[in-house]
């Protein structure tokens, strides 16, 4: 591996911004997403950062059960990020559906509609635990982890 | 100014390869105290470095020819002005310049602002338009007060010759230009209070949410050597005299610059964004005033 291809994969371990999507859920993944942000977790320090557009992201997290009606903003959403990108489908909602399974109004979980490359169990998981997802996501960007799964 | 010197101050001293290590030192600057004065740790200081690099390595979503022509040319462009107008700061005792300097340094630092109005507009996003919009806004009412202390400057010192400028002796037309520029500063860097142009969140990221990857690098950077300029432009004329040795200079400027950088960023910290015509009203009351009264003074200076 060459020096440039190096400080590329440092680069992108030590630079994640995230795009937060919620795609149905009942917000209590959203709250502990939020609380990573605040000054007992800061996200920041490990060089994680929220951002607005989906074009600046490399990491898509992903709360709640997709239903029919955000299924294509979804997609669009993750069309929208250049590549390299990962999934990170955080709390039972998007891994199983959780409560929801069966409604007539759900897509399905996640794994149908995109390559999933964490899941973070829990509902809702505690914001740690999210910020363990978020970089072990971001170390397959890497090329450290093949398999996250 | 000869071409070898010139060549010199574009792209060694204080060009180059000053200001883009200093573009990123400022940038992480402003993250870190914003991140302590909020109770929190903060990112290392590699870290604007690390953002520049992952973003060049990201692989853009294709586009047309021309969209990437545009999106690239547009903060190049930006880029290419903020450098010219570093090159052009009379950062030493030597630095010499020519006779309307001062016109050509005012226009170039207005290139990153018009590149971002025009990014957001043919960006084709609604986010990206409102941005623009507020963007040319506030360019407008920030750059009254802004241009009316350079030009009080301009007439204290009698020149528009930006050396005669920046060490003309008047201590109290400095004084209120230094402060009218201070405060000008935060629009210009699009920072709180006045951060409505790319209100994070708010709109996404303003006239660059529609840029990706090595296009939005290109950006990141071209805010970052903004905040190295307009900082500059007032570390140089903060102070009425140079060192002499060009190490001096260069250590006085960093001071000054970074002195600068952590008084508008204590401000951010401590403000929420204000409405735009909260912000119009603040730049045509308090910045006009005391441009005006540091025009008044400078004339009254001339006359007497």
């Amino acid at each position: 591996m060459g020096i440039l291809s190096q400080l590329v994969s440092i680069a992108r371990r030590r630079s994640p911004w995230f795009f937060h999507l919620n795609t149905g859920g009942c917000n209590g993944c959203d709250i502990e997403l939020k609380a990573c942000l605040s000054p007992r977790y800061d996200l920041e320090q490990a060089g994680i950062l929220l951002v607005g557009s989906p074009r600046h992201a490399d990491v898509l997290c992903v709360t709640g059960p997709v239903t029919l009606a955000t299924r294509g903003a979804l997609a669009a959403v993750y069309n929208q990020m250049p590549e390299p990108k990962a999934v990170v489908a955080i709390g039972s909602c998007p891994a199983t559906c959780d409560v929801f399974a069966g409604s007539p109004a759900i897509a399905g979980p996640l794994a149908h509609i995109l390559p999933v490359t964490v899941y973070v169990p829990g509902c809702p998981p505690r914001p740690n635990d999210i910020v363990k997802g978020v970089e072990r996501a971001v170390r397959s960007l890497a090329g450290k982890e093949k398999d996250n799964k | 100014m000869n071409i070898g010197k010139s060549l010199l101050a574009l792209f060694v001293l204080p060009g180059l390869l000053y200001t883009v290590p200093m573009a990123w030192l400022m940038l992480w600057i402003e993250r870190k105290m914003r991140a302590r004065m909020q109770g929190r740790i903060g990112p290392f200081f590699y870290q604007p470095f690390f953002d520049f690099v992952k973003l060049m390595a990201k692989r853009p979503i294709p586009r047309s020819p021309f969209d990437t022509l545009w999106m690239i040319g547009l903060p190049v462009s930006a880029i290419g002005a903020l450098l010219a107008s570093m090159a052009l700061l009379p950062v030493f005792s030597t630095s010499g310049g020519f006779i309307g300097d001062l016109v050509l340094l005012i226009g170039l630092i207005e290139v990153p602002s018009l590149c971002a109005v025009l990014a957001g507009f043919a960006s084709r996003s609604i986010f990206g338009q409102v941005g623009a919009t507020r963007e040319a806004i506030l360019s407008i009412t920030n750059n009254v007060p802004f241009l009316t202390a350079i030009v009080a400057l301009a007439v204290s010192a009698n020149s528009i010759r930006l050396t005669d400028v920046a060490l003309v002796p008047s201590g109290a037309v400095r004084a209120l230009v230094v402060l009218t520029l201070l405060v000008c500063l935060p629009v210009k860097l699009r920072i709180n209070p006045f951060s409505l142009s790319n209100a994070e969140q708010e709109i996404y990221a303003g006239p660059t949410t529609e840029f990706d990857g090595p296009r939005l690098a290109l950006w990141e950077l071209a805010h970052g050597l903004e905040w190295v300029v307009l900082t500059g432009i007032v570390a140089c004329i903060a102070l009425p005299f140079r060192t002499g040795s060009w190490m001096g200079d260069i250590v006085l400027f960093t001071l000054l610059s970074l002195i600068t950088v952590i008084m508008i960023t204590i401000i951010a910290a401590a403000t929420a964004r204000l409405k735009i015509s909260l912000a119009n009203h603040f730049y045509l009351k308090w910045g006009m005033g005391m441009a005006v009264l540091a025009l008044i003074v400078a004339v009254l200076g001339n006359v007497v």
